[in-house]
């Protein structure tokens, strides 16, 4: 895949527009969600788990003497990146649960 | 083949469900459907993924299936035995294996295309190839080795393994360390300087492994660098940057594979990450640049020269009667000694007799943003109880009892007076009560480094030991009044 000039700039504007997406996106945060924002958050910066699948299945990996140094890079690229998004989403919904199982009971009471 | 602008709409769906996601995470009532959305999306992502490669054809299953299923289990494992305490270094560990996982995507490829002749001829691909590649593998690896760093910090240090026992059976204990002296400042530009000197080499000189390897080793380093000397309530503060790292790094990755997902994803990760680290300097009233270069505390800790009798928990209990309103102000101490239940077990037997109670919640308690509400879920205190720092100060004139658990610098008057390193720092006026309690273990400074006047006061009562124990023991001397 060859890149060109209006391919980068293309994603360079993709870059900065979700940066002041992110920026937008939270103003206020209550103290009591601080936590789990920033564990949900976390969990979705593992989406470099598509980067290390994409090279995981690299064609040109295929060398004679079977797996090369890149892939076993890829590979445990692979394994932090899933240990990185199913632990984080399934951390933040613990904490979730308890706050949000807090105020549940609050309201039938 | 399927068209590949199939593949770019699955995207697509997949970051307008983080950013959906990201954006209900902010709200209590809608954050655990944002949790949700932001899992779908992370599915979503990774079957079109696998669907592509499938397309493309499948080479490398075993590994593929290897490494998702390691990872789920360890994730999910950690995940599940981790205790409320425990979370902020978990998140600190997570936070580094994304930032480690970025930085081995782009290290994957660049030895990929040197081994296999895939690197480009000079023009805008080998720049921004090269340049996208660096800048992950620097700043991943900075993630990665700060994230441990961090871990090791808010974990207070750890046991040296193979060393003999002791008659608890528990092995040698070795505190985690906080050191820096200001030239440290001028290595960390050394490194970061070299570092990004080093992404300009590579691109002068793409078939070199060696500055490839360099820039590893100068990253890894930079991140333990950066995060050695701070320390304390600095913490919640580093994590946070850390996490917004960690997010900048699977832009730069995106950038590096041609994907728009991991862009999008990466930097409004990176965005919100830095919302909150700057919510967290304001709520400490210092400034993140005060926070990363100006070491806290530490240096000049003051020797305790002063002397104060300890109350009992009977005395407590009997002040404690008869009361109508109660703060309870936790700190990190709470959290360490395991005490939540306990202290919501105090705060049902105050209630059972009429007093209001609520909790005194300081924005940097504990070691990680919101670290003190969390815990406090865990015990099933009522969300309503917990108020905020500005709001608890406007009632604590009116309190007749302030109990302060585990917490000192939070509660610490001399930070009104703007001077030394608590100078300037919003703080619970605890002292404003008629009554202060603290339980604490002696009398020793807080992470600041800074002596505590409100100990000394004639209105205030030390209990001094194991916040559980002495909450346990407040709530049987309660019972028998």
């Amino acid at each position: 895949m060859s890149l060109t000039l209006a391919a980068l700039i293309g994603s360079i504007t993709v870059f900065v527009l979700a940066i002041f997406l992110g920026f937008e996106l939270i103003s206020k945060v209550p103290p009591t969600l601080h936590t789990p924002l920033m564990s949900g958050a976390n969990a979705i910066s593992g989406i470099t788990i598509v980067g290390a699948l994409i090279l995981l299945n690299n064609n040109e990996y295929t060398t004679v003497d079977g797996t090369s140094v890149a892939q076993w890079l890829a590979f445990a690229a692979l394994v932090m990146a899933t240990i990185n998004v199913v632990g984080g989403f399934m951390v933040t919904n613990r904490m979730l649960e308890m706050i949000a199982g807090k105020k549940k009971k609050k309201g039938g009471d | 083949m399927v068209d590949p602008v199939v593949w770019d709409i699955g995207y697509l769906v997949s970051a307008a469900l983080f950013i959906l996601g990201i954006k209900r995470l902010s709200s209590p009532r809608t954050a655990p459907q944002g949790n949700r959305l932001g899992a779908y999306g992370m599915l979503l992502a990774v079957l079109v993924t696998m669907a592509k490669l499938y397309s493309d054809g499948l080479i490398g299953i075993e590994l593929i299936a290897g490494g998702l299923i390691i990872g789920t289990v360890i994730g999910a494992w950690l995940a599940i035995r981790v205790e409320m305490t425990g979370m902020p270094e978990l998140v600190a560990l997570f936070n580094g294996f994304g930032g480690g996982a970025s930085a081995l995507v782009g290290f994957s490829e660049v030895l990929d295309r040197i081994s296999s002749d895939g690197i480009p001829d000079a023009g805008v691909e080998l720049y921004a190839t090269w340049i996208a590649i660096g800048l992950s593998g620097l700043v991943g690896c900075l993630t990665l080795t700060g994230s441990l760093m961090a871990m090791g910090k808010l974990m207070g240090g750890f046991y040296i393994p193979f060393t003999k026992k002791d008659d608890r059976g528990r092995r040698k204990w070795v505190n985690f360390p906080t050191w820096g002296p200001p030239w440290l400042n001028y290595v960390k530009g050394l490194l970061l300087i070299s570092s990004i000197a080093l992404i300009a080499l590579t691109i002068q000189d793409p078939t070199n492994k060696e500055y490839v390897y360099y820039l590893v080793g100068t990253s890894s380093l930079l991140g333990v660098l950066f995060v050695l000397p701070i320390g304390g309530a600095d913490m919640p503060v580093v994590v946070s940057l850390l996490n917004s790292m960690s997010g900048i790094a699977a832009a730069f990755t995106g950038f590096v594979i041609g994907n728009n997902v991991l862009i999008i994803a990466g930097s409004m990760v990176g965005a919100a990450g830095l919302i909150l680290t700057f919510i967290m300097c304001k709520a400490m009233n210092r400034t993140l640049s005060a926070v990363l270069f100006k070491s806290f505390g530490g240096g000049g800790k003051e020797t305790v020269t002063r002397t104060k009798v300890g109350s009992d928990p009977e005395e407590v209990a009997m002040v404690c009667d008869g009361i109508s309103k109660c703060v309870i102000i936790p700190g990190y101490g709470m959290a360490v000694s395991q005490a939540q239940h306990a202290v919501k077990e105090f705060a049902d037997l105050l209630e059972a007799e009429g007093v209001e109670v609520s909790y005194g919640i300081h924005p940097v308690a504990g070691r990680m943003p919101g670290h003190m509400n969390v815990l406090l879920a865990e015990a099933n205190v009522p969300y309503e109880q917990l108020i905020e720092m500005d709001q608890i100060n406007s009632e604590l004139p009116e309190c007749d009892v302030a109990i302060v658990i585990g917490a000192n610098d939070t509660v610490n008057p001399v930070a009104r007076s703007g001077e030394g390193p608590l100078g300037g720092m919003p703080i619970i006026d605890a002292d404003k009560a008629r009554v202060v309690v603290i339980i604490k273990r002696s009398l020793s400074v807080g992470y600041a480094g800074v002596d505590n006047d409100l100990f000394y006061e004639d209105k205030t009562m030390m209990l001094f030991g194991d916040g559980k124990k002495m909450m346990n023991q407040l709530n049987s001397a309660f019972k028998d009044l």
